[in-house]
This record gives structure tokens, sequence and C-alpha cells, in this order.
């Protein structure tokens, strides 16, 4: 029996290692070849060296990718989030007619395939006589967006308990107020966790942009075309260990605003009494 | 009395075709403690929350001071609430909560720090002014509830079953407290809560609730002593109720009963005729247990006993009427506690209450 589990565990245990390996291990070789010193992509390695990284710096169709990214991210990230919060007040707040199939139709963009979306925004734009580039990715993204943006707020208007705004009306404060002497600072947390998730996944997004876009790609477009040159790969994957690190550095930052964020109501002067 | 204060004129509310509140009409004094008793689900609070505002009758007027205040929203009136949960806010330390419904005031740094403090300090949280929301306790935060509630100077505090949530002997503290807190402010206090010993305590005045309605609304002592209705009589403290049938009507009422046979009660204003089912109702500390027999007792079997430090409660069987029991409370019982010993029941036919059933 107690061998049984100890062989139970080590299986287990095996298990996960591999599954990390699985994860993580792939990714580990984006930063590793990036320092090689060759074009090709195999072991062993020729020699270290920084000129990818010096290239990467030095492209300026690739800085042009980076802002253009940045500009579809922050503002997809900004107005789903603004989206979401409406959202989430609305549903778990209010009882409303229809509620559920309208959220049903908010959270279907989670389960309709992005490639059937992406065709069919890019009809309705051209039908529309509207033009492709930044703002129709954008566009795009927001829709993908708010259903994410959605359900992590719901989940902290849920959890804040209602009659803490009723408490500000009683004790004068109209809606407005309210909203941001009560609401907003206790779903605060949820929303920078809606702002960075949103964030996230409108920075990587290849479909949307790659079909709503035009001639100006984002990122993710931008390194795919790099791809297809050989010679260019490494700069590719200078690029990638770039992102990595920075993609790490705001996980960091959001984890450590959480554990800030809830750990400052017990902190501050305590007076013992 | 007509200088009523609060009115409540035929308030309804109804939930998904429930009626929490079924047309409801009452008027509470200036600087009256006014208590709204009722088991929970009995409208109590739905009523609560129509005078503050939180919910809208679905018919009815709601007067305070003399000024029709049902359609004015919540941030306007001129009442506060301390909530059930007490809704303290978690991102703010005691002195910003107790603070918080000072922002239309346009006070100086100065003054709002005096009226925090006056406000602590009334409450007995001198020093807890930095403290955070969740590292009190259950009592301190009622108390913060209360002083943020109490500083916007109410014309009415409604308290929403503010000492639910506290231990028994912290409760009869805050009781205490509440009571000597009201009598100094001289506000108006409307108080929701389902401890009808609470409601008794308190209170100038208890409406006891059932099922959207008022049973029956009074002085805890008229509430007590003289229950209008079985529903009452059962709610309010212990009681026995016994079954009976009328048997003649004249100046006072003959009732049969199985347990204490004919006995002869006050008429209280009930139209009632021969032949009609009735209940009688009698505190356990008006029946009286004796090891010898007396003119007037029936002869009892102990069921049981239980030391409640204060009395002594005994459940007892009447010999010959084995289906109902009675329960006497009774501190000077000298006779034998043995369970199945006889002893002798003795009451006063003036303590008998008749109710309709």
């Amino acid at each position: 029996m107690k061998q049984g589990t100890r062989l139970a565990a080590r299986i287990l245990g095996a298990y996960a290692v591999i599954y990390v390996a699985y994860l993580y291990v792939p990714v580990l070789f984006l930063p590793l070849f990036s320092f090689n010193d060759s074009i090709y992509i195999s072991f062993p390695l020729r020699g270290w060296t920084f000129k990818w990284y010096e290239s990467m710096l030095a492209n300026d169709a690739l800085h042009r990718a980076l802002v253009n990214s940045l500009k579809v991210g922050l503002t997809t990230a900004f107005i789903s989030t603004v989206l979401g919060i409406l959202g989430a007040k609305a549903v778990t707040r209010y009882r409303l007619p229809g509620q559920k199939p309208v959220v049903a139709m908010i959270m279907l963009p989670l389960v309709v395939p992005e490639i059937i979306l992406a065709m069919a925004l890019l009809m309705v734009i051209l039908r529309a006589g509207g033009s492709l580039g930044l703002v129709s990715i954008a566009a795009g993204h927001i829709l993908l967006c708010v259903p994410f943006a959605m359900v992590v707020l719901m989940s902290r208007f849920e959890g804040f308990d209602r009659s803490l705004e009723e408490a500000s009306h009683d004790l004068g404060e109209n809606g407005w107020w309210t909203f941001w002497r009560v609401t907003f600072p206790n779903v605060l947390p949820g929303i920078v966790a809606s702002l960075l998730l949103t964030f996230t996944i409108s920075f990587d997004e290849f479909i949307m942009a790659f079909f709503l876009g035009s001639t100006e790609p984002t990122l993710p477009v931008f390194m795919w075309n790099q791809l297809r040159f050989p010679k260019l790969l490494p700069g590719v994957l200078a690029l990638g260990a770039c992102i990595l690190i920075a993609s790490v550095l705001v996980v960091l930052a959001a984890e450590w605003f959480r554990r800030r964020n809830t750990s400052d109501s017990q902190s501050g002067d305590v007076i013992i009494g | 009395m007509d200088n009523s204060f609060i009115d409540i004129v035929g308030v309804s509310k109804s939930f998904g075709g429930v009626k929490a509140v079924d047309d409801i009409s009452l008027s509470v004094h200036q600087g009256e403690f006014f208590s709204l008793l009722g088991p929970s689900g009995c409208g109590k609070t739905t009523l609560l929350r129509i005078l503050g505002g939180l919910e809208a009758p679905g018919s009815g007027r709601v007067m305070i001071d003399g000024q029709d205040i049902t359609d004015v929203p919540a941030h306007l009136r001129p009442t506060n609430m301390v909530f059930q949960n007490y809704a303290i806010f978690p991102h703010l330390n005691v002195e910003q909560n107790v603070a918080y419904g000072l922002r239309q005031q346009k006070l100086s740094r100065e003054e709002q720090i005096e009226k925090v403090s006056a406000a602590l300090a009334m409450v007995k949280l001198e020093g807890f002014e930095k403290r955070g929301a969740d590292e009190m306790s259950g009592g301190q935060k009622q108390r913060v509830a209360l002083a943020r509630a109490l500083i916007k100077r109410p014309k009415v505090l409604l308290l929403d079953e503010p000492l639910g949530a506290l231990d028994k002997k912290l409760r009869e503290e805050m009781q205490i407290e509440l009571r000597m807190l009201q009598q100094q402010v001289g506000i108006t206090f409307v108080f929701v809560t389902h401890d009808q010993e609470e409601a008794l305590t308190l209170s100038d005045r208890v409406a006891v609730m059932g099922e959207g309605r008022i049973l029956q609304m009074d002085s805890p002592r008229q509430i007590y002593e003289r229950p209008k209705s079985r529903e009452v009589a059962d709610f309010i403290g212990q009681m026995n109720l016994l079954s009976g049938a009328i048997e003649s009507v004249g100046d006072k009422v003959t009732v049969n009963t199985p347990t204490l046979g004919n006995v002869c009660v006050e008429n209280n204003d009930q139209d009632v005729a021969v032949g009609d089912a009735v209940t009688l109702a009698i505190r356990p500390e008006n029946l009286k247990l004796r090891s010898a027999s007396a003119p007037g007792s029936v002869r009892v079997t102990l069921a049981a006993s239980a030391f409640w430090g204060h009395t002594t409660y005994y459940r007892v069987v009447v010999t010959g009427a084995e289906g109902e029991s009675l329960d006497v409370a009774q501190q000077d019982y000298s006779g034998s506690e043995k369970v199945g010993d006889e002893a002798w029941l003795g009451f006063d036919p003036a303590d008998l209450l008749m109710l309709k059933n």
C-alpha cells in the first residue's frame, strides 16, 4: 500500500517535471540562440555575439512595428477595460431583461474561431467602405478582449460587497461619487489585471492583425514576415528574447501591485487599543 | 399622539410576485426608539430599506418630518443606516470611514478631525483613527458604522440587525450603550431585529411583523403581557398555548380546556361565541408548582427540569390530559425535582390570556 503511493508520487513528480520542461524549455532556446554567432539554429553553438541585438536596435521597420503594436495594445487595453467595467457593473449590480443571452453574446468571441471573426470583420469593413490599418486592428482586438475583461472584472465585482455602494449612497454620495470613492478603489486590482491581460492578448495577436492590417504591420506580423528569410531569423530571436524579458517584468510588476494592494489596508500606523 | 415624525402610508413591495411588504401603515414619533420585530423573511428589512431609499416601494408614501420623501433618492434623504454587516469601507481606515459622509460639507481639515474625534468619542473608539477596516472586531466595526452614520446628524437612524453578529455578552453591552446613545443624541431610531428580547429591552414601541404585515404595534410591556394574536404570543418570549373551547360568554368568558378544566378569563374585546375554539396563553413564570394541593390547583407529573441560573424550568404534564405539556419557570420550588414525581400546579386565571385561533 505504502509502496504503491510512493510509486504514484514518483510518477506524478516525473510527469510534473516533463510538463514544466515541455512548457518552458523551448522558450529558453529563444534567448540562448539569440546570442549564437550563426544564422542556423543548431547545436553546437558557434560562439557568443551581441550582433543580432545591435542589428535589432538599428532596424527602423522593427521600431515602427513595435510602436504600432504598443499603440494598438494600449488602445485595446484601455477601451476594452472601460467597456468591461461598464458591462461587469451592469451584469453584477442590476437585473436586466434578457441578461443571460446578452452576456452570452458578449462572451461569444471566446469560442468563435478567430479566423472566422477576422474574415467576417474584414468583409464588413471593406463593404462599409472603411479602410484597413491600425484602427481596424484595434477594433478587432477590442472585440476579442472585451470578454476577457468582462470575466476578470465580473469576478472582482461579484466579490465586492454591494452594501458598500449602498452605504455610500446612504452617506450622501450620488452614483458618480460612489463610483470614484468606493467602487473604483475596490475593483482597482481587477482593472489592473484586465489592462495587463487585454494588452498582452492584443500585443501578440496575429490573425486579426494580419487580416485587418495594411502596410503598417504590428510586431507579430513583422516577425512573421522576417521568419520567411532565414538570415533574418536570429534577429527575430533577439526580439523574442526582449519581449520575453519584458513580459516577465510586467507579470512581476502586476504581482507586486496585487500584493501591495492587499497588504495595504493592513499596514500603516497601527494603534493598539 | 399626532406628533408623528415618520409616516408610512399604505406601503407595499413585491419581489417576483411575493409580497415582502403588504400594505403597511405606521407612524413613529420624534426621538422614539422604534423596533420592527419579526422572523427572517417577514419584510422588516425591506421596510427599513424603503425608509432609507435603498428600495423603492411598489405603492404607498413615506414621509419624514412632514416631507414626502417617497421619490427622494437615498443620498438626499435625512436618514442614515447601520448595515447588518456594517459595510465598513475596506480600503479606508477608521477615520476615513467615519469622515466619509462629510465631503459635501466642505469643512476644513481641522473641523473634520474635530467632528471625527467627537463621533469616535461618542462610540468610545478614541485612538482607533488609523486602524484598518480588517483590524477590528465585530463590536468595533459596529461602533465605526454607528459613528459614520451619526456624524451626519440624521433625522432618523436606521439600524438593520446591528447586534446580530455579536456574541451574547457583547450584544448585551451594546444594547445598553445603544439605548444610552439614543437618549443622548435624541435621534429617532428605527431598529430591525429578529431577537424579541432585544426589541423589548431597547424600544419605546415595537411593531411585530409577520409575512409582510404588522401583527401588533404596542409598547414592549403591552406586547409581552397582552399579545393580540396567537402568532404574536408564540413569537414573543416563552408562552404556554393551550387549546380550548368557549363554554359560556358573559362579563367573563368560561373556556373549557382539556388541561386546566373550566377556567374563567377576561373577555378582552374579542367577539367570540359559545362553541368557538380558542387558545389560552399563559407565561411560564405565571404558573406555580407546589408540593401540596391547594384550591384551584391541578395535579401534574414532572416530565423534565432545566436549571437556568436565575430560574429553573419545569416541564409538567397534567394528570388525565397527557397530550399537552406546560412549562413552568420558578425559583423557589421546594418539592422533589425527580422526573415522574407528582406535584400541584397553581395559577391565577387573571394571567390567562384568551386568543382567537
